[in-house]
Formats: C-alpha cells, sequence, structure tokens
C-alpha cells in the first residue's frame, strides 16, 4: 500500500479502487457495502423516517478522547437519537488533502467502523475526493443518517412545557476545552479529554425509563448556551439553570477559568440535554444514571412560568445572569 | 486586565515554575514571586505569577464568615 | 479549586448580601473601574441583589477597550505584512479599527495568532526564525511587569525578532480625571484588586487625602465582591473617606516590590490617550531606551499618529457615568455587540454591551 494520499486516488481508477478495499471496506465490510452499488439498496418496515446530514471539519484531527472519524459517526447517530429515532445507516463522504497519510487515514477509518458497530449502525454507502495540497485541512468527513422514528415519541424543539425539569447527561465543555487546549497550544497539560460518544443508547434508556420526554437535544457547537436557547425560542418558554448544579471536570473548571471563558458556552459532543416533565423526572434521571454515559447526570434547571424566551442562570449570590445564544467564536481573555 | 486564578506551585526551576490550576499544570513565569517555594500557593495572571496568596488572611476572612454564619443560625 | 470555592458559598453570600441591604438607604453612585470587576458584577448577577438605592457605574473598563483606534489601526497595517505575525491576548481580536479587527484580518489570510501569556511568543520567535513576530502588548498594572520580564528575557536570549506594539495604561491618573469632572458625583470607588496586587492600594490614597472619596480594594470572587461592597457603602454612610482594604490574601499596601521593580527598570510614564475619554497625562507606559529595539514602532518605522475616531460616539459620557446607553445616538442604531463602535460596546460586559443584552426586549 501506498502511503500518501496522491491525485490518482480520487481520480476513480485503480488506484481508488485500492484505496476503497485496502482501507474502507475493510473495516467498513457489511452486507449492504459490499455489493457495491453506486446507491446502497435497503429495505424499510416503516414509513416516518429521521434523515439528517453532518460535516466535520476538526482540527486537531486526532485528539485526546478521539479523532475526526469517531466525531463523523457520534455525531450525525446522536442527531438520529435525539430526534426519537433508532439510527439505522450512514454514509461518509471523504475530501482528502494530497499529501495525507494513509496510517492516518486508515486509523480514523478504524475508529468510525469501532463507532458504528458500538452504536449499531451500518456505513452503507461512501464516496472518495481527493484535492489539491493546500485545498482542504487534511481531511473533511460529511456523514448522513436515517433512522426509524419511534412509535409514541414526540421529541421537537416546541414541545417544552413549563415546568419540564432540564437534565443533563455529565459534565460540560470536555470536548471544546480538550480541542482548544490542543489547537492553541495554550500550555496546559492534564487529563482534558473529549467526550465524544454515540448516545444512542442512552437515549433508548430514557425513552424506556418514560417514553414522553418533551425534548432532547445534543449539546454540540455553541454548548448547553446554543441548545437552551433554540429550545426557549421554539417552544416560547424561559429556561432557569441553577449555578451551583452545572457539572464540570475540574480539569474544564480549571482551564475556563484561567481564560475567562463560560463552560455553558464551551462545545460537547457526548452530552445531551433533556426537558422531562416533572413528575417523570426522577425516574429517567435514575435510568440515566444505571447508564454508563449517565452516571453523572444531573438536573441543572427548569422551565419556568416567567414570560418572554430567555436562559439565565441564578448565581451563587442569589442574582440572575442571563444567558445568550452565543454569537462568534469564544476567545480566551485576560480582562 | 484583570482575570487571575490561584494556583499551586509544584516545582521551580530558576525563574520557571509549574503551577497547577485545577487539575492542569502550565509552566509559569515566577519573576515576580522569588519568595515562592513548592507547595505555595500563587495567583497567575496570563501565564506569570503575579503576587503570593497569603493563607493566613484568607483564613481570617472565611473565619469571619464563618461565625457569622452560624450566628445566624443561632 | 482552593482559593476559589471557599469565596463562592453561597451560605456566605446569602449573609454578605443580607448585610448589604441593612446598611443604608441613602442614595449612593459606585463606581468600578476594572473590565474584570464588571465581567464579576455581571456573571454573578450582583445588580439583581444589590439594594435600589445603590447606583452601579462601570468606569474606563478594561485596557483593551479603552486602546485608541489608532493602535489598533497600526496593528491591522503590520498583519499585512508577509512576514509579520501578530501575536495578541484574545480580547483584541473584535477591538474595531477603521479598516476592520484582527479577527477580519485574519480570516483574510493574515497571521495572526492569539496568545494566553506574552511568554508564549517567545517561544514563537524561536520557532519562527524568519518571521517578525509583533506582540499586542496591553493592559494595565496587572499585565505591564511580565511584558517587562518578556522583553527583558527576549533581550538576554538575544532574541531578534520579537517586537512590542505597547499600550500599556495606568489606573490612577484615569480615575483622578474622573474625580475632577465637576458634575460627575461618584460617592465611593471599588478599587481593582489585581493592579493593587501589583502597586498596592497607596497609589489610591489621593482619592481620600485629596477629593474625600472612599474606596475599598476588592476582590473578583462573589465573597470578595459582596465584601467590598459592603465595606464602601458602609464607609459613604457613615461619611469615612478612607481606602480600605477587602482583599488581604493578595493585596499588602506597598503591593509587590519585585514587580515594582521589573515596571521602573523596563518603562518610563508618558501620556496616553483613552478611547472616548481622551488625552490623560502620566498615564501610559512605554519602553526605557535600552529597550526600544524591541519596540515595534521603532523597528518598523512608523510615524505613530494618534486618533480615537469614533464620531458621534458618547462613550466618554457614559464611562463617566453621565448619561445611560439609550441616550447615546449611536446605540443600537448603528453600534452594537456584532459591530461596536466605541469601548463600551467593544468589551462584551461594557456598559452598553450588557445593556444592550439586558433590554432587547425592550423598544
Amino acid at each position: 500500500m501506498d502511503d500518501m494520499i496522491t491525485l490518482s486516488h480520487g481520480s476513480g481508477g485503480v488506484q481508488t479502487n485500492r484505496l476503497i478495499n485496502d482501507v474502507f471496506f475493510k473495516y467498513f465490510n457489511n452486507d449492504i457495502l459490499n455489493q457495491m452499488n453506486d446507491a446502497a439498496q435497503v429495505e424499510l418496515d416503516f414509513k416516518k423516517l429521521a434523515f439528517t446530514t453532518d460535516s466535520f471539519v476538526v482540527n486537531p484531527l486526532f485528539f485526546n478522547g478521539g479523532n475526526i472519524g469517531k466525531l463523523a459517526v457520534c455525531g450525525t447517530v446522536n442527531d438520529l437519537a435525539v430526534s426519537g429515532a433508532k439510527p439505522l445507516y450512514l454514509t461518509s463522504a471523504f475530501i482528502i488533502e494530497e499529501g495525507f497519510s494513509i496510517k492516518e487515514l486508515e486509523e480514523i477509518v478504524k475508529s468510525m467502523a469501532e463507532e458504528a458497530h458500538k452504536a449499531g449502525v451500518k456505513i452503507v454507502a461512501g464516496d472518495t475526493k481527493v484535492v489539491e495540497k493546500g485545498s482542504a485541512d487534511g481531511i473533511f468527513i460529511n456523514t448522513s443518517g436515517i433512522g426509524k422514528i419511534y412509535e409514541n415519541v414526540d421529541i421537537n424543539c416546541a414541545n417544552a412545557k413549563v415546568g419540564d425539569i432540564i437534565i443533563i447527561n455529565g459534565s460540560l465543555g470536555d470536548h471544546g476545552m480538550t480541542i482548544m487546549c490542543e489547537r492553541n497550544k495554550l500550555g496546559l497539560e492534564g487529563n482534558l479529554k473529549s467526550d465524544c460518544a454515540c448516545l444512542n443508547s442512552l437515549v433508548d434508556t430514557m425513552l424506556e425509563a418514560y417514553e414522553g420526554i418533551h425534548v432532547i437535544r445534543d449539546a454540540t457547537r455553541g454548548g448547553v448556551a446554543a441548545v437552551l436557547n433554540e429550545i426557549s425560542e421554539f417552544s416560547q418558554v424561559t429556561v432557569a439553570l441553577e449555578e451551583n448544579m452545572l457539572p464540570l471536570k475540574e480539569e474544564v473548571k480549571g482551564a475556563t477559568e484561567m481564560l475567562g471563558l463560560d463552560p455553558l458556552y464551551i462545545a460537547n459532543e457526548g452530552k445531551l440535554c433533556a426537558f422531562v416533565p416533572e413528575a417523570y423526572a426522577q425516574e429517567v434521571l435514575n435510568a440515566m444514571r444505571e447508564h454508563p454515559l449517565g452516571y453523572d447526570a444531573v438536573i441543572i434547571g427548569k422551565v419556568t412560568e416567567e414570560s418572554g424566551q430567555k436562559v439565565y442562570v441564578n448565581t451563587v449570590v442569589g442574582g440572575k445572569r442571563l444567558v445568550d445564544m452565543p454569537s462568534g467564536i469564544q476567545l480566551p481573555r485576560i480582562c | 486586565m484583570c482575570l487571575a486564578i490561584p494556583g499551586k506551585v509544584l516545582s521551580l526551576d530558576g525563574n520557571n515554575g509549574s503551577v497547577e490550576i485545577g487539575n492542569m499544570t502550565r509552566d509559569v513565569f515566577m519573576h515576580l514571586v522569588p519568595e515562592a517555594v513548592v507547595n505555595d500557593y500563587v495567583l497567575v495572571h496570563a501565564g506569570c505569577a503575579i503576587q503570593m496568596i497569603d493563607e493566613a488572611e484568607a483564613k481570617i476572612t472565611l473565619d469571619i464568615l464563618k461565625e457569622l454564619a452560624q450566628n445566624e443560625i443561632c | 479549586m482552593k482559593f476559589v470555592d471557599e469565596f463562592r458559598n453561597n451560605e456566605y453570600t446569602k449573609i454578605l448580601v443580607e448585610k448589604l441591604n441593612n446598611i443604608s438607604s441613602e442614595k449612593m453612585n459606585i463606581m468600578e473601574v476594572c473590565g474584570s470587576h464588571t465581567m464579576a458584577i455581571f456573571r454573578y448577577g450582583i445588580r439583581d441583589v444589590l439594594p435600589s438605592n445603590i447606583n452601579l457605574i462601570s468606569g474606563p473598563g478594561c485596557p483593551v477597550c479603552v486602546t485608541p483606534q489608532s493602535y489598533i489601526d497600526t496593528a491591522l497595517t503590520l498583519s499585512e505584512k508577509g512576514n509579520v505575525i501578530i501575536a495578541t491576548f484574545g480580547d483584541m481580536m473584535k477591538v474595531p479599527g477603521k479598516k476592520g479587527s484582527l479577527t477580519k484580518k485574519k480570516a483574510e489570510g493574515a497571521d495572526v495568532r492569539i496568545v494566553y501569556s506574552p511568554m508564549d511568543c517567545l517561544l514563537m520567535a524561536n520557532q519562527n526564525p524568519s518571521k517578525k513576530i509583533v506582540f499586542l502588548s496591553v493592559g494595565f498594572e496587572t499585565t505591564a511587569p511580565m511584558a517587562a520580564v518578556t522583553v527583558m528575557e527576549a533581550k538576554k536570549n538575544n532574541i531578534s525578532n520579537l517586537f512590542f506594539l505597547t499600550a500599556h495604561k495606568i489606573v490612577p491618573p484615569v480615575m483622578e480625571a474622573l474625580v475632577k469632572e465637576k458634575d460627575l458625583i461618584i460617592d465611593g470607588f471599588l478599587l481593582p484588586g489585581h493592579v493593587c496586587a501589583i502597586i498596592g492600594s497607596k497609589p489610591f490614597e489621593f482619592l481620600s487625602r485629596d477629593y474625600h472619596i472612599p474606596g475599598v480594594v476588592t476582590g473578583f470572587e462573589p465573597i470578595d465582591m459582596l465584601q467590598g461592597l459592603n465595606t464602601l457603602v458602609s464607609s459613604v454612610s457613615k461619611k469615612n473617606n478612607r481606602i480600605e482594604n477587602d482583599y488581604k490574601r493578595i493585596v499588602k499596601t506597598e503591593g509587590n516590590p519585585s514587580a515594582l521593580e521589573y515596571l521602573k527598570k523596563a518603562f518610563n510614564r508618558v501620556d496616553s490617550s483613552w478611547r472616548g475619554l481622551g488625552r490623560i497625562p502620566n498615564s501610559g507606559l512605554e519602553f526605557k531606551g535600552e529597550y526600544e529595539d524591541f519596540d515595534a514602532l521603532k523597528h518598523f518605522k512608523i510615524d505613530y499618529e494618534e486618533y480615537d475616531g469614533s464620531p458621534g460616539c458618547k462613550c466618554g459620557e457614559i464611562l463617566k457615568g453621565k448619561i445611560k446607553p439609550p441616550d447615546c445616538p449611536l446605540f443600537k442604531k448603528i453600534c452594537n455587540p456584532e459591530n461596536p463602535v466605541g469601548s463600551c460596546m467593544v468589551s462584551s460586559e461594557g456598559t452598553c454591551a450588557a445593556y444592550y443584552r439586558y433590554h432587547k426586549d425592550t423598544k
């Protein structure tokens, strides 16, 4: 096998086929993909499906806790899961920069296969393009996915109601701070690790505890702040968080305090927020805490009766801090 | 221009120190706190220790509040 | 985290809030001058727990935001040079000049890198020998000593490709300029705890001695802020015009002698322009002669002319607490957080930016 990607690997000829066989098919091996049709052919026994797509451009490509490939699978699986669907099939398209290491590509693809297997999804179609040196940041990945929407489940951004309890499955900001520290070489050494994970089995656990959960959203770019603001707007409700209840790993706390950042705005890749009617909140929380991705699940706030659509935090001082929709990228500050 | 955070001095090498902040460590300039020794707490601003933290004074502040809190309960 | 968590104990903050609301019902104007205090007030929602008779005014904010437009424009011009890397604190990225901002220049292809510490520039200079690193050296007395340390380390290690575009400012002169304003009534100051960590509380004694205004050296954790407010409100109501120190675990009366020594060795005091406030005598710092080879203006032969250039902007009046943001003709109509004109909107927690956010539902 060659050790570097060249333009020939994207030209559709011998080299492309060799790459597909030696790398992609080696790991993504499944009955549908192996048919090698131009389009994957699947038979579905349901009418309502969830369909999503996402592109991944992370830098650095490899970080503590994962890589771009793992992100690409988890991101799309999670979008399906939080829509109340069972993720089934994924596609993956690669845009690779000329000169990219094939060994690294193999590592990425292997991660994707592992995550897909863990999540119970099959990668059934794909594409590979190669662009000239300088035209991509190493590698860009797009994944699209379909899932079967569960019956009796109606999860929607507009469904939050007054009295709903807001639960998160663990600590805020792990992924974003890991990336920020690795990318910007901030000189911080420690155990920061991305929380990148497929959340579909956790969502299944939650829905088994109570299928009437109003909203579930995964908190990715823009952090929990972005997600809660979106829900607040679409459901036309006010969300109140409790500062004391926001879960933070000591590493993230130290790093965000040092850099003047707010963990509510930092990206996650393995966290979801659920809006659960008060009567069922404890049940859902207990169920989450039995699941490996929910051991640290906590209640962080609720939907109040206040009018207007806003998100705020009740601070340790007894005051309120507004949590706006994030604007621009989070920058470290010294002021 | 005042964002600063307490950290514990883990090691020293001349004017360079390794300081622990919330389970993370960072190299910090120690030029401004020549009296610092390992296990001292210093205030870190933009990668530089700018002052020693007086643990005794911190305790005084907290003890006063603790007493106030206890008086409130009684 | 030690020395952090204990000072966020909500049992203690509750007591301090209760005390604060039972000191005096007299109307009073309290000003905080440090951008980090403005941030802490917002972060902890301190305005919500203040008694209604206390008017909390945000002063000249942070040194990044009071940096004149001419400084930003010089940085932007330097960023256009192919062999220059601009190294900057994150705070500077969005500050607007005439030709945009550093964020915009970065998007256009300029090599602009965020650093957490000036010491990172030493490494950057070594790792990029064919490039010229220009560090945007801004900050109050809290930050200036480490710029001094960095330039001395650069000289000691014969680093010849690191330059500083300096705009360091000093706090006591701007406060004196404020209290001299005839129509400005400030009853008391929350004094910047980390500036005082360096210079001590002595340089602020003029407030008490010459102007009979009390001040309290205040820290930044919730307990520190509430404690400082308690002491200050008490001082104002009892007409006790002293300078008190409520941040004793960090601040000594004489400050940090080592840091002061570094400042003295590296810098001269000069007059300086503050965005929205004009020129204030003896309020800035410039490298002494022996470090002038590291001065970016000298190295790049820039004929620097200072200008503020925010026509119609009323930041000066707002910083002095004379008017509120809606009184500025540019507020919301032209000046907003995405397109800030003046310093009060540049800082995400500046008076105008905070007002904009809190009152966005109000017509």
